[in-house]
């Protein structure tokens, strides 16, 4: 099962190799991690999206909250949260191409950053699965390029993250 | 204990410096966050990047250096310096190959958790990544195998780091920390401020154990009817003897130890079975298979402990874990009350709990136990056929005791059968007796074991029980046994075999005797005649106790017996990889 895990760690040199490290070297999943600064620039968040039986989850939040810089770990998906992507993906966009490519990029809610005379680039931002929807709508053949930030989560409501 | 170098070496060096420096150099600092931290002995190898550092060294009398002959060698013993006191390790390495040497030594120490700071030297910042000579990557290749690792990027940094990587090394599940620290930065100066304490808001081990999980644990231990104590190096390591021995003895269980706890419960007393595992007794063995509720103590079924998972869990049980590192729990076993915390407190907790509730444990049916448990134990599964004519390696371990019992004996071992014989025949009365490499299993330990356990006990007789194979690992460490006077005694159970894996060899793999036959074995008594050591040959089961005697009335020498042993002889009881641990063979005739 998809598990999103939300990371609070020190900002420090090395800090993010060791959570990779955990990773591959006890042969747990990554699907996509991302990570930046928070308001506060002595920490950074992360969001990890991986998948495993319970037990391998278990481990993983424990194997991360072991890890000396790591401040705290929250598995989102075991209450409400939200997860945003964003994606950029460039289409090809010839002839009638254009208005279709125009349409679904309207429909899901995209924006059309740079217009060539061959081309599009949409910006979409969604949960990981709208994201997949779309390229799942467009014509494969059209797809020049994408390229995914990877998901970001954070809980619902008082949910609430923080040192 | 005279070690310091001879006078001539010391006289041109000493001359004063013309303008003192009102601010120590990184060396200074680093060697003052040591004196800070009480550390005595500190065992290490000179190379480029720690010059500044060992002149920081010589310029200071209460940190004792000792000069081993291999990297590797310094990590293991500042380990069996800190397994067998306690205390951190400490060991120095120079950088590049100072620190690839010492990796064998890190992961070992990680492997069992055993507190240490290990410095090592970097070239200087300008330079890291450029390939400069000497350089290794160090944090990116000790990462796996530490605790925490640290790259001390500015000087005034330093002693900040240092006094994080004591506090993370000694605190929660103890391990190894690397200071990686570039000459530049051993060479720059800085104010020295050493904090008596710290506060890290992302570690902050657990201590006390949840009081609902602790209640729920005195009801099943109250309720059983067949209960069994398990403990590991945890109970060692966090100085839980004492609460452990009060436990059992409250309730009256049967108890049993890992390779890694023994010792942490007397080996004389009639409730202790012996260690459990692959090469546990049968008694030991069958009582796990059998208990109806199972309190684990800083122990982690690993693989060598319970067999097969799928076989350990096919039985009704329930499992009290109690252990300080959260992710140790339910790893390889799913467990019914998890205790986080530290084991010496919650032993405690549990004992008042069980002092104070209303419930008794069930006198009728531990009786019962009892019964079942002395049957298995009649199987008598450590008897061993005596010899006139061919050394039973048995027998040396156990006249070792025999000699050796109600003195403090310190005993390491390497790794192999002769380890799985010491492990089984002496009996362990009191913790830290016992220093061996369970989790890494690193061949070669033993004697850099002895050495440092022996600078931190001069009192006590060190004996190293060892074989042929193992000791030829790390056997240039004779030479600093030599220069630092440290008298060890080494038992080499010699069987001209890699004796364990001929005995696996023969067991699951045709007797198909693939490269485990040491052949052009050196002459070991002479070999440790040019160290400067006594050697004794030993190929008679008659000479066996006589050559132990003297080797123990020769206190001021290290003594290298060479013990012709049976190279035949096998390891029981033994569980064959991926059985369950009940499916034991108890000896040839089950083969």
């Amino acid at each position: 099962m998809k598990h999103i895990i939300a990371v609070l760690l020190e900002n420090e040199p090395g800090a993010l190799s060791r959570v990779v490290a955990l990773f591959s070297a006890r042969g747990y999943n990554i699907e996509t991690l991302t990570v930046a600064p928070t308001e506060d620039p002595s920490l950074s968040r992360m969001t990890i999206v991986t998948t495993g039986s319970d037990e391998v989850i278990e481990q993983i939040t424990k194997h991360l909250n072991r890890l000396i810089e790591v401040v705290k770990v929250v598995d989102l998906t075991e209450g409400a949260y939200t997860e945003r992507e964003l994606m950029l993906i460039k289409l090809r966009a010839v002839g009638k191409e254009r208005d279709e490519m125009k349409r679904m990029a309207e429909i899901f809610r995209g924006r059309i950053i740079d217009v060539t005379e061959k081309s599009y680039t949409v910006e979409l931002t969604g949960a990981a699965a709208k994201l997949d929807a779309f390229l799942e709508a467009i014509d494969k053949a059209a797809i020049l390029e994408t390229v995914r930030t990877g998901s970001s989560g954070i809980g619902r409501g008082e949910r609430i993250l923080r040192v | 204990m005279e070690t310091s170098a001879p006078d001539m070496q010391r006289a041109p060096a000493a001359a004063p410096r013309t303008a003192p420096n009102p601010e120590p150099n990184g060396s200074e600092i680093l060697i003052r966050c040591l004196q800070a931290e009480n550390v005595r002995y500190l065992w290490g190898y000179p190379g480029g990047a720690v010059l500044y550092i060992y002149d920081a060294l010589f310029k200071q009398t209460t940190i004792e250096h000792v000069l081993v002959r291999h990297e590797q060698a310094a990590v293991h013993a500042a380990d069996g310096y800190a397994r067998a006191t306690g205390e951190v390790g400490v060991a120095l390495v120079t950088s590049g190959p100072g620190v690839t040497n010492a990796v064998t030594g890190i992961a070992t120490a990680y492997m069992d958790s055993i507190p240490m700071v290990i410095v090592t030297g970097q070239v200087p910042t300008p330079a890291i990544g450029l390939d400069a000579f000497q350089e290794c990557d160090t944090v990116g290749i000790t990462r796996p195998i530490v605790k925490h690792n640290f790259l001390v990027k500015d000087v005034r940094d330093l002693a900040l780091t240092m006094k994080k990587a004591f506090h993370i090394a000694r605190t929660g599940r103890p391990g190894p920390v690397v200071v990686d620290v570039p000459k530049d930065v051993s060479m720059a100066t800085a104010p020295f401020h050493y904090p008596a304490t710290i506060e890290m808001r992302s570690y902050n081990p657990v201590r006390k154990g949840h009081g609902g999980q602790i209640r729920k644990a005195v009801q099943l231990l109250l309720g059983a009817k067949r209960p069994y104590i398990y403990t590991g190096g945890g109970v060692v390591l966090g100085n839980a003897s004492a609460e452990l021995r009060a436990l059992v003895d409250l309730l009256g269980v049967p108890c049993t130890n890992t390779l890694m706890g023994l010792g942490a419960f007397p080996a004389s007393d009639p409730k202790f079975l012996g260690m459990l595992g692959m090469h546990g007794t049968y008694e030991a063995n069958m009582t796990m298979q059998h208990c109806d509720v199972l309190l684990a103590v800083g122990a982690r079924f690993d693989d060598r402990v319970i067999g097969n998972p799928k076989h350990f869990a096919s039985v009704e049980r329930k499992i009290i874990h109690i252990d300080i590192d959260p992710s140790s729990i339910s790893k390889r076993v799913r467990v019914d009350v998890p205790i986080v915390g530290d084991v010496k407190d919650v032993l405690q907790e549990l004992a008042v709990q069980i002092r104070e509730a209303a419930a008794r444990p069930d006198v009728k049916a531990l009786s019962a136990w009892w019964s079942q448990i002395n049957e298995w134990r009649k199987r008598d599964c450590l008897a061993f056929a005596a010899s006139d004519t061919v050394i039973k390696p048995q027998h040396v371990v156990d006249t070792l005791w025999q000699l050796t019992k109600g003195r403090d004996t310190y005993i390491t071992s390497d790794v192999g059968q002769h380890q799985m014989w010491a492990a089984q025949y002496y009996r362990f009365e009191e913790p830290r007796r016992w220093i061996n490499s369970g989790g890494l299993g690193t061949m070669g330990v033993g004697l850099p074991y002895a050495m440092g356990i022996k600078l931190a006990r001069p009192e006590a007789d060190v004996f190293c029980i060892t074989g042929e194979g193992s000791i030829q690992m790390c056997i240039q460490e004779l030479s600093t046994c030599q220069q630092y006077k440290t008298p060890v005694k080494i038992v080499s159970l010699n069987n001209r075999y890699l004796g364990m894996v001929r005995q696996w060899q023969q067991i699951d793999y045709g007797g198909r005797y693939s490269h485990s036959y040491m052949d052009a074995l050196p002459d070991f008594v002479k070999l440790a005649e040019a160290y400067g050591h006594v050697g004794i040959r030993i190929d008679k089961p008659s000479e066996v106790e006589p050559a132990l005697r003297e080797a123990i009335r020769l206190k001021d020498r290290t003594v290298f017996l060479d013990v012709q042993t049976d190279p035949t002889e096998n390891v029981w009881p033994m569980v064959k990889a991926g059985q369950g641990i009940s499916e034991m063979l108890l000896g040839s005739e089950d083969l």
